[in-house]
């Protein structure tokens, strides 16, 4: 099983590692130490549903510059925001990159994508066809 | 409100000036604005300015006059024109300074910009699997502001066809030839629903204002614009900003929407008052959703707006009558300053052949940028 690009961010089953707010039970992504609406510092490590909704997408049809490590020749790529009911709403890679099959509010589940060096980054696919 | 007054304003043409430096290009700007007033640099004594990559603007005194003048550098990302105006503004309120310049420069290499996850607070695996893109953000901004409020592609490549057709009319602009709305649709796709035409380029400009308070505001020869208010904000938690591997699900105001309110408050002047506005286009759909941030109208009214040609030179509002972004480019510190230059220009009558019918009397900017800040001005005669 190839290992994740950051083993912070996600485990290798994968689920994605965030943290959750002892005092007002805010979830953020990726894991932080202290709270961003109520500045606490009382934070614990919080594994994120694998399940959500397609809040936003596009398609990354260039190219981007270093840091970008392309895994091969550059294909364009989808990109979005998925929202994991009562918890967050995460940037994600997403495993379509034809804007004919994506549609804001499909459900998508976790998955991993190629990334640089063999190794795999998140990504969220759809659960149906959107066309 | 404030007795603070902008009586000079300054520009070095935006575009790309090959073998002349972001700080040579300060100086003549800064040179412009000094003469517009009828001053010296000798008689400033304050000035502040900032580039994001093009170096410290204090430097330029070397070249200037070394007359000891205290100087603060800026480097505020997006925001580094209205941060360096937001601290003139308070030095001459406070009465800590008479005459101020102001200056903001820039100059990028061709391509979009390449930020380090690092120097913005994120692992580099963000950067590194392609998450790392101010136009990403833009792109799915938008793209979510389409589906809530009922805005087509069509309206998007509007927005850009206004721009280089004001562009066209404006000698300073970069982009100064005229695209249609189907050449605009037709353009390279970048980021769905964005096409290549659809966003500004990093570029190069540098733009100097002088601002000056009470008796002295009076003593310039050139006819005041009053700075009424200048209103800077960062993100809340809750609003969906560039750079942001997630969001919270609550919502919030935007920093645009704060410093808009802010800036009008302390203006005592609201948004219906205004007559022209300059807001943030880093791309088409940017001034669709800063239009109704801003309070200028409602969500959703900006397709009827742009559609029905209210927003062109000779509009009911007329927006970004320089061209905007979209036709200079995007030097990053310079950016928030040519808006209030372009407001000064038209305030006074002196837009030549952009200006805008009417005699407009109140003028309105809005720059914005990553990671979520904005920077709001309220200016009349």
């Amino acid at each position: 099983m190839p290992e994740p690009l950051d083993p912070t961010v996600m485990t290798a089953e994968p689920r994605l590692i965030g943290s959750r707010c002892s005092q007002c039970e805010t979830i953020t992504f990726p894991c932080q130490g202290s709270c961003p609406r109520c500045t606490s510092v009382d934070v614990r490590e919080w594994q994120l549903a694998t399940r959500g909704t397609l809040w936003t997408w596009t398609i990354q049809c260039f190219e981007p510059k270093s840091p970008y490590v392309s895994e091969g020749a550059f294909e364009p790529y989808g990109v979005g925001y998925v929202e994991l009911p009562g918890e967050v709403r995460v940037e994600t890679r997403l495993t379509e990159s034809d804007p004919a099959r994506l549609r804001i509010g499909m459900p998508v589940e976790l998955t991993t994508t190629p990334t640089a060096g063999g190794k795999v980054t998140y990504a969220f696919r759809p659960l149906e066809d959107a066309t | 409100m404030s007795d603070v007054a902008v009586i000079g304003a300054g520009i070095h043409p935006f575009g790309r000036h090959p073998g002349v430096s972001g700080l040579e290009m300060a100086v003549v700007a800064a040179r412009s604005a000094l003469a517009d007033a009828g001053l010296g640099w000798e008689d400033i004594d304050f000035a502040v300015g900032g580039s994001d990559s093009a170096g410290n603007a204090d430097t330029s005194v070397s070249v200037l006059g070394l007359t000891g003048v205290p100087f603060i550098n800026v480097k505020n990302g997006c925001a580094t024109g209205g941060t360096a105006l937001t601290t003139a503004h308070a030095m001459l309120a406070a009465g800590s300074a008479e005459v101020a310049l102001v200056v903001g420069f820039d100059k990028h290499p061709p391509g979009a910009f390449n930020p380090l996850p690092e120097e913005w607070g994120i692992g580099s695996w963000y950067g590194e699997t392609g998450l790392m893109l101010t136009t990403q953000f833009f792109a799915m901004k938008i793209q979510r502001y389409m589906a809530e409020h009922g805005i087509s592609t069509s309206t998007l490549a509007k927005v850009a066809a206004k721009a280089f057709a004001n562009g066209a009319r404006n000698p300073n602009a970069w982009r100064r030839k005229p695209l249609s709305e189907d050449e605009i649709l037709g353009s390279k796709m970048v980021n769905h629903p964005l096409t290549q035409y659809m966003f500004c380029s990093p570029g190069e400009g540098a733009v100097a204002l002088v601002l000056a308070r009470g008796a002295r505001v009076t003593a310039a020869g050139r006819t005041p614009v009053w700075l009424r208010s200048v209103a800077f904000r960062t993100r809340r938690f809750g609003s969906f900003e560039v750079f942001s591997p997630s969001i919270p699900i609550e919502s919030s105001p935007s920093p645009t929407a704060e410093a808009a309110a802010l800036a009008f408050e302390q203006a005592g002047i609201g948004p219906s008052d205004v007559d022209i506005a300059q807001v943030q286009d880093t791309e088409s759909g940017a001034e669709v959703m800063h239009l109704a941030e801003t309070g200028l109208c409602e969500h959703g009214e900006q397709e009827t707006l742009i559609q029905s040609g209210a927003t062109a030179i000779g509009g009911q509002l007329p927006i970004n009558t320089d061209g905007g972004c979209l036709a200079n480019g995007e030097p990053i510190g310079a950016s928030g300053l040519r808006q209030v230059h372009e407001v000064v220009l038209q305030l006074r009558g002196d837009a030549g052949d952009h200006q805008v019918p009417g005699a407009p009397r109140v003028g309105f900017t809005q720059v914005y940028g990553a990671p979520g800040v904005s920077a709001c001005t309220v200016l009349s005669r």
